[in-house]
């Protein structure tokens, strides 16, 4: 028994249509984020809006152009975790910027 | 092995990929994870930097610098969708096809160094923009435009070299699916790294 039989590469079960609707579908979403950006909104709101945005148009990148949805599960939970929780500490700070504007002495 | 692996053994006992995948791709998921890492602490300090400066300036027009980043984001992810065209041919065998497709995606990621370029030239010689200082007030902008730009560009660069090494090994016979795969992995991730660039940088700084 070979060492390598589970390395077969199984094709997955998406083909070329899905692939093109994901591409349409980061298309709207980038031109969403365009519109957007011409609204007259605070910056913080601004900011969450097209991050947000962001964060859909790059689940579907993963999902589907890297394959991520059709690997094993256990890969999945290796990287992303992490990734996301190291993120989400960067955020912790994010009180003490918007503190910054009303702290400075006037000019 | 035979009798004892089938069917209690675990894949984490050893011997075995619990990500059933090669080690070449899981090497590349590594590497993205942690330049994801180091573009989200770049974006987060231009946030956090922004936040804090209301009056961090807003310096571009719809017409250029808004239509050509959004011509630029639309380059990228067509080569994204050409790139996964290049992994579906190359995992049916067509090498030909292959090529034309991973040529494709070169030219896309070409037109977005070019006009991104472009970009930069004209708010070094037309506005004079430094890292250090720009006539619009808060000196950070040109420190945090041209650092996360120019990081995200260099990894452009570097997978266009690297799209280009994959090609033409694919032409002459050489390299297996699986190389094209990875190759698409490292493309669609400077793609994805993109898709944060242009929303904080471009279009959190149009002008209203």
């Amino acid at each position: 028994m070979s060492a390598h039989v589970e390395e077969v590469h199984e094709h997955p079960p998406v083909g070329i249509p899905t692939f093109a609707k994901i591409w349409v579908a980061l298309l709207v979403l980038t031109a969403i984020e365009v519109f957007l950006a011409y609204e007259q909104v605070p910056t913080l709101i601004m900011l969450t809006a097209l991050v947000g945005l962001s964060v859909i148009k790059a689940a579907l990148i993963i999902a589907y152009f890297m394959h991520l949805k059709f690997e094993r599960f256990s890969l999945f939970l290796t990287l992303f975790p992490m990734l996301i929780f190291c993120i989400l500490l960067m955020l912790i700070f994010l009180g003490d910027a918007t503190r910054i504007p009303a702290m400075r002495p006037p000019s | 092995m035979s009798s004892q692996a089938t069917a209690t053994a675990s894949v984490w006992e050893g011997g075995r990929s619990p990500y059933a995948t090669n080690s070449k791709k899981f090497g590349m998921w590594l590497f993205i994870i942690s330049d994801a890492l180091t573009f989200s602490a770049l974006l987060f300090a231009y946030t956090y930097c922004r936040v804090a400066n209301p009056d961090w300036p807003k310096p571009f027009d719809f017409s250029p610098a808004i239509i050509f980043s959004s011509v630029m984001t639309f380059a990228l992810l067509t080569s994204s969708l050409t790139m996964v065209m290049a992994v579906h041919a190359m995992n049916t065998g067509n090498r030909a096809s292959t090529v034309k497709w991973i040529i494709a995606t070169m030219i896309a990621g070409g037109t977005f160094v070019v006009l991104h370029l472009r970009e930069w030239m004209h708010l070094i010689e037309g506005e004079h923009v430094t890292p250090f200082q720009n006539p619009w007030g808060v000196p950070l902008f040109g420190a945090t435009f041209f650092s996360i730009t120019g990081l995200h560009m260099t990894h452009v660069v570097i997978g266009i070299i690297y799209l280009a090494i994959i090609c033409q090994a694919v032409a002459r016979g050489k390299f297996k699916a699986e190389d094209v795969e990875v190759a698409g992995l490292y493309w669609h991730f400077v793609d994805l790294v993109w898709m944060f660039v242009f929303p904080l940088v471009y279009l959190m700084s149009a002008k209203v």
